[in-house]
């Protein structure tokens, strides 16, 4: 497809790679976080890493909005379906993430029917099927159950403001959407960055599909006040080894600022007809639990005052419990970078992405996933 | 998650709909987020709305310097 092969052309990674060869200082290690899932999921599936000297390495970031999500909003949901009956329409990656006492959307959506308990799971590819379903069948309460970064906002709010143009009085979102830049924050706020330095980050990729809505202005902030490169990449390989010497490049010349690789879809202001939509509709949580980071003030979306009746939370008065990860899963300190998949006890022997135990064995710009799929042979080539 | 996909703009529908071509296949999207797309415009589509048009003098200008990159990278490395 165009705009797609060529940025994963092999003679081209070849130039990039021996760029990036001759760029990186001998005396120095570089480490580079990619913040994406998508990122990840790139580099991983391309061998990126294996095209890069051994001293340029990369640390993934938590810019998987299924990773992040905690398993007490996933309860909530099922909650919706098992006690008010409701049809719960939900993209494809959130149903195979664990839940609370073993189940999944997906298992629990195995187990509806029994025990005489109501609603329904449905597996959408865009929230507008959601609003379909509900116009189409005006006796059932259809939730939306929306998840995703500044990416998957917009559509979200689309589906609202059409809602109530619609006067639909059965459709209502529940809304988990997050924010990019509280979880870069929280990132090089942390100890493992700020204090210990167990984490050493010299910069970052930055996301692709986020900024072309939000613009590349909102991380001039990280650039400036941590003195940390950005650069914003596409989730082709080849952008993605741009990026690496980009990076490299400010990091020898002693430069901290935001570039820009993905041009071919991201200006400095971003999509403001996307963003206008946005304000309209959602404001910003006081605070919201993310997986692995844990609670970060304002750090994500809900459903503003003025269009309470398309809020699942308001509608059916659910509120969100914290539930405790799985004892052995590693997934806070992986979306922290402070460790590897491979490092987790569990990784491809009881967890593996036919049986997810944590969130980042679901999808596949989770680095378990990742690592799982791709790059568990490196690991067996290295072994002694 | 995230992802998203360049499509081309094969035929604009009412009401901020266009059909785009997906790998040689014809599938419905939402211009509801973007302005003034033409027929034969690309753009990035993610869970079926268009975020954002694809500018493809941009796209042949990244392709153009990652081979300049490339080739100086290479040709130093076999003089040195
Ligand atoms: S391998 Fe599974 S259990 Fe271990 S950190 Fe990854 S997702 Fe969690």
């Amino acid at each position: 497809m165009r705009f797609i092969d060529e940025f994963r052309d092999g003679e081209l990674a070849r130039g990039l790679a021996a760029a990036i060869r001759q760029h990186a200082r001998g005396d120095r290690d570089y480490h580079f976080m990619e913040f994406c899932g998508g990122h990840t999921h790139a580099i991983s599936r391309y061998g990126v890493t294996d095209l890069l000297p051994g001293h340029v390495r990369m640390i993934h970031g938590p810019g998987c909005p299924v990773c992040v999500l905690p398993i007490g909003r996933i309860d909530m949901a099922i909650r919706l379906v098992r006690e008010a009956g409701v049809t719960l329409c939900s993209y494809g990656d959130p149903m195979r993430v664990p839940a609370s006492g073993g189940l999944s959307l997906l298992k629990a959506k195995a187990a509806l029917g029994r025990a005489g308990v109501g609603g329904d799971i449905r597996m959408v590819y865009s929230g507008a099927d959601a609003l379909t379903l509900a116009q189409r069948n005006p006796q059932r309460q259809v939730v939306f159950f929306a998840i995703g970064f500044e990416t998957t906002t917009p559509p979200t709010a689309v589906l609202i403001k059409q809602a109530r143009a619609l006067g639909l009085g059965n459709f209502s979102v529940l809304c988990c959407h997050v924010l990019t830049p509280s979880a870069i924050a929280s990132i090089l706020e942390s100890p493992e960055v700020r204090q210990w330095g167990t984490v050493p980050l010299d910069g970052f990729i930055g996301p692709a599909h986020v900024s072309t809505i939000i613009g590349t202005r909102p991380y001039e902030f990280f650039a400036e006040e941590y003195r940390k490169p950005v650069v914003i990449a596409g989730f082709e390989p080849l952008d993605v080894m741009q990026a690496i010497l980009m990076l490299i490049e400010q990091v020898n010349s002693g430069r901290a600022v935001v570039e820009n690789e993905f041009s071919r879809a991201v200006t400095r202001d971003g999509n403001r007809k996307a963003q206008d939509l946005v304000a309209e509709v959602f404001e910003l949580r006081r605070s919201f639990a993310w997986r692995g980071l844990g609670e970060l003030p304002y750090s994500a979306l809900r459903i503003r005052r003025e269009f309470a009746d398309f809020d699942a939370e308001r509608r059916f008065a659910v509120g969100y419990e914290a539930v405790a990860d799985h004892p052995a899963c590693e997934c806070g300190a992986i979306l922290r970078g402070v460790k590897r998949p491979q490092e987790c006890r569990i990784f491809g022997s009881v967890c593996t992405p036919e049986n997810p135990i944590g969130s980042c064995m679901v999808s596949s710009e989770g680095a378990c996933a990742a690592h799982y799929s791709f790059g568990r042979f490196t690991d067996l080539a290295e072994a002694p | 998650m995230c992802l998203a996909l360049p499509c081309r703009v094969v035929e604009l529908r009412p009401d901020d709909m266009a059909v785009i071509d997906m790998a040689g296949v014809g599938k419905e999207i939402s211009l509801a987020l973007v302005d003034d797309v033409v027929v034969g415009d690309y753009v990035i589509v993610h869970v079926g709305y268009a975020l954002t048009r694809l500018d493809p003098d941009e796209a042949d200008k990244t392709l153009a310097l990652f081979a300049e990159l490339g080739e100086a990278a290479l040709q130093e490395t076999t003089a040195g």
